[in-house]
């Protein structure tokens, strides 16, 4: 490993980890209910196989997947199915999805559905087959379903492993490569003999000698103990500018490829996965044990006990909170994620998703938000733009709602890093005018989809009419030509009228 | 628990981070940058400039409270952003240092009135508003803004402050001017080549100095002074001085080599008339530069050019407002058609329709 490249933009920003950072992972004691979303992921929502009333293990299946970009669910704590039905969830506010709601009952009974796996036995296909099964999706906060990127279409080079918490604030990553090293170069050699790769890279970042350390140290351990010559694994820091552990930024800086615009890092030979997402797929693989519980920064000026907790999926927020000593007076804005990407939660009654790598409560500022001011276009949001995009265009053509120009500014590419809005000196909340804009596109498109559709069905009922009044009069031709049943005629007319008046649904359907 | 619910505060969402300094701050610490080159202007000019510029800010500060009054706009806020006092600032530095007291004041009126706040105001205005002040006043009043005070080094009894604002104040005209005015630098050497005068004869005069212009030369060190620490503060980019700068010394280079009699070197030409103060403070004028990396890169170096082909062949003296105020022109064109290449993207997208 030699040279690094820089990606653009990108800002230093102070870190805020002590708060968090040096502490075990402590085990957060299982709460009264669970609720557990079918949809925590990128992609079709999972489908529910248990029944209200049903008592299921730590462990148990609750919901399969639901298509191949999807991620099964499983029971985070022992209990019984007391409902499935729509609770809200933490993104976007104000829309609920479909939980399976678990009471736990006591029991600390732990199902282990799936015996463990020799990574070096099993085949491709069984392991690929256990990562799906186990329900592992991206824990960075992507959520991407793990097992959809492990089957890449081109020949893979190299492994990333991304350890790169660029937020401040967060230091679930941190805690976990730490405390459970083993864990993250296991689960590297697994995805290594998955995607067939060359080499693996874990990603640091340089303010985190500690996490580096401990997983140099596995990797020795690992060398030592083996026999054969280990595969190529290297730790590898990282200069620390935010948003040094978003995918793309990543994969340039280690490879110095970029990924294509609205692509995938499959395209440049590289596979990334975040450093919880593998050490799941190491308990995954070596445990049998399904993704039932995740590591979380419970952190922020407005907490009182700051630290990582390992939290059984869909656990309140509200427990969570509890269990860190309880916010303080001053507390006041609670956001699921880190300072510069997180969202704003609008309750602490929603719960903890596989997506949900921190909890951050921010006191009240103690002086007025500053006022916002017109853009003065000093482009310091595009020098610090990692994307390269002009954030005061899109801007001006998102408040415009000239919307059609925002697709060749990029919006599609920003990635909403808030690095824009940060050093915005009119105060902008740029961000939030991209997020708004995104949504409103995305509207747009929807309802463009529709109509094409409905075109569709229209073209297809006159196409199917058209056909039906040409095979009438090719009867009548027919009944002309051959008078002797005079009678039977007007029968097969009302018959094909009958159809008519049918709603056009199957053939909307089948276009 | 319950008491603690967090409640909603009017952030927009993320980040939730300190905010950036604001424009106030940012405009404070130009007008802080300017301060060396204006310290070494009243100390080698006189007290005009300062006058001037307590004028103008004055002046400024009423039009811009009036407009925003007028446009329903929240006046304090917007007042202390800071923009009218640069603005003002930047255009008392171009007029002569000792003025009448209206010279500044229309100046002021013609920058924040028509050529800022009729606009829109901060964010809205295509074009430079002091230089667009300072070009009106040079076309509607040529003689009083060709009227330059000598260096004082040069003057036989300088005016004291008292002196100055009397003058100022009684509406220019009073008697004894003469003696302190003279052509400047950048006047005498387009006359002098235009006499078919030696550059060596030209540069003899007492207006000239060892490096540019007598005084000039100081002040424009020290405005670059200033620019370097705006420069290392972040506050502007380096694209813009840097780009101008470049192409002024190669073209005035260029063109000395050829003709030494007939061309100034280079070195006065970066030393002389409102250069630094138009590399570093002028043409970075964020709402009215380009603002993309490559447009700012051909925006300064179209300036630095136009300044040369002003100073050397066009019709006024010194070329930084017009040039500034052509360049603006382009602007538009510049960001659309030189945007940066987006992160992954094979080949920048240079049309903005689809
Ligand atoms: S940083 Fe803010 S003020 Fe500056 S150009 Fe960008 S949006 Fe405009
Ligand atoms: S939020 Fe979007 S526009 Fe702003 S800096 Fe990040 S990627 Fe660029």
């Amino acid at each position: 490993m030699k040279g690094l490249w820089r990606f653009p933009g990108g800002l230093r920003l102070a870190g805020a980890k002590g708060s968090s950072g040096d502490g075990p992972i402590l085990p957060l004691a299982p709460p009264p209910r669970v609720y557990l979303p079918l949809r925590q992921h990128v992609g079709a929502p999972a489908r529910p196989v248990v029944e209200v009333g049903q008592a299921v293990a730590r462990g148990e299946l609750v919901a399969e997947a639901g298509a191949f970009v999807s991620a099964a669910v499983h029971a985070s704590i022992a209990g019984r199915v007391v409902e499935i039905g729509d609770h809200e969830l933490p993104h976007p506010p104000g829309v609920a999805e479909t939980c399976v709601v678990i009471a736990g009952e006591g029991g600390e009974e732990e199902a282990r559905a799936e015996v463990p796996l020799d990574p070096d036995e099993a085949t491709v296909e069984t392991l690929r087959e256990r990562v799906r099964a186990a329900g592992i999706v991206g824990l960075g906060g992507a959520a991407f379903p793990s097992a959809a990127k492990l089957k890449p279409s081109r020949p893979i080079h190299t492994l990333v492993i991304n350890g790169v918490e660029c937020e401040p604030y967060i230091t679930c990553d941190d805690a976990l490569m730490r405390h459970r090293p083993e864990a993250v170069i296991r689960g590297a050699l697994v995805l290594l003999r998955l995607v067939a790769a060359e080499r693996c890279l874990v990603a640091v970042e340089d303010n985190k000698p500690a996490a580096a350390a401990a997983l140099r140290e596995a990797v020795a351990a690992l060398a030592a103990r083996s026999p054969e010559p280990v595969p190529d694994i290297a730790v590898v820091e990282v200069p620390t500018r935010f948003p040094a552990g978003g995918e793309k930024q990543l994969v340039w800086t280690l490879t110095g490829r970029a990924v294509p615009r609205g692509g995938l890092p499959y395209e440049v030979g590289v596979v990334c996965l975040n450093a919880g997402t593998t050490a799941a797929v190491d308990a995954a693989v070596h445990d049998g044990r399904p993704l039932v519980s995740r590591v979380v920064t419970v952190t922020g000026p407005g907490i009182r006990r700051p630290g990582n907790f390992e939290v059984p999926l869909g656990t309140p927020v509200r427990h969570l909170l509890e269990a860190a000593g309880g916010t303080t007076a001053k507390a006041v804005e609670l956001v699921m994620g880190g300072p510069m990407m997180g969202r704003r939660l609008e309750t602490a009654d929603t719960m903890v998703v596989k997506g949900t790598n921190c909890i951050l409560v921010t006191p009240r500022p103690d002086i007025a938000p500053p006022r916002v001011m017109p853009c003065i276009r000093c482009g310091r949001c595009a020098a610090a733009c990692p994307m390269n995009l002009l954030p005061q265009q899109l801007y001006w053509h998102a408040r415009g709602r000239t919307f059609d120009k925002l697709e060749p500014y990029g919006l599609k590419d920003c990635i909403e890093c808030g690095c824009c809005a940060v050093v915005c000196p009119s105060h902008i909340p740029l961000v939030s005018f991209f997020r708004y804009a995104k949504t409103e596109l995305a509207d747009r498109e929807r309802r463009r989809h529709r109509a094409e559709e409905s075109r569709a069905r229209t073209d297809a009922r006159n196409a199917r009419l058209e056909q039906q009044r040409q095979e009438r009069e090719a009867r009548k031709a027919a009944r002309k030509a051959a008078r002797a049943r005079p009678r039977s005629a007007p029968a097969s007319d009302e018959a094909v009228e009958d159809t008519d008046a049918a709603p056009p649904r199957a053939a909307g359907g089948a276009s | 628990m319950k008491a603690h619910d967090p409640l909603r505060v009017d952030a927009a969402g993320a980040p939730y981070i300190t905010p950036a300094p604001g424009v106030g701050r940012v405009m404070v610490l130009v007008v802080a940058a300017l301060v060396p080159g204006i310290a070494a202007h009243v100390a080698l000019f006189g007290w005009g400039l300062l006058v001037n510029i307590t004028l103008a800010v004055a002046a400024a500060l009423v039009f811009e409270a009036l407009m925003l009054a007028i446009r329903g706009r929240p006046v304090v806020s917007f007042l202390a952003d800071g923009s009218a006092v640069v603005t003002a600032v930047l255009l008392a530095l171009c007029l002569p240092p000792m003025a009448p007291w209206w010279l500044p004041v229309t100046g002021a009126f013609i920058a924040i009135v028509g050529a800022k706040q009729l606009y829109g105001g901060l964010g809205y205005n295509p074009f430079n508003p002091a230089m667009a002040g300072y070009a009106v006043l040079l076309i509607a009043f040529p003689l009083e803004l060709s009227t330059r005070t000598l260096p004082l080094a040069l003057q036989q009894a300088p005016p004291d402050l008292a002196a100055t604002i009397a003058y100022s104040l009684g509406g220019g005209g009073a008697a004894g001017l003469d003696a302190m005015t003279a052509a400047t630098p950048l006047d005498r050497l387009r006359t002098g080549v235009g006499l078919g005068q030696a550059m060596a004869e030209i540069r003899a005069a007492p207006v000239f100095g060892a490096l540019a212009g007598r005084g000039m030369e100081w002040v424009n060190l020290a405005f670059l002074a200033g620019g370097v620490v705006l420069v290392a503060l972040r506050i502007i980019s380096w694209h813009i001085p840097v780009s101008m700068l470049a192409t002024l010394a190669a073209v005035a280079g260029i063109a000395h080599l050829a003709g030494p009699e007939h061309y100034a070197d280079p070195l006065f030409h970066l030393l002389g008339g409102a250069t630094m103060l138009g590399a570093f403070f002028i043409a970075t004028d964020p709402v009215t530069a380009a603002t993309t990396p490559a447009g700012k890169l051909v925006y300064g170096a179209g300036i630095g050019l136009l300044i040369y082909a002003i100073r050397a062949w066009g019709g006024y003296p010194d070329g930084v407002a017009f040039a500034v105020l052509l360049m603006g022109l382009t602007v538009p064109l510049l960001d659309t058609y030189l945007r940066p290449r987006i992160f992954g993207a094979r080949r920048a997208r240079v049309r903005d329709g689809s």
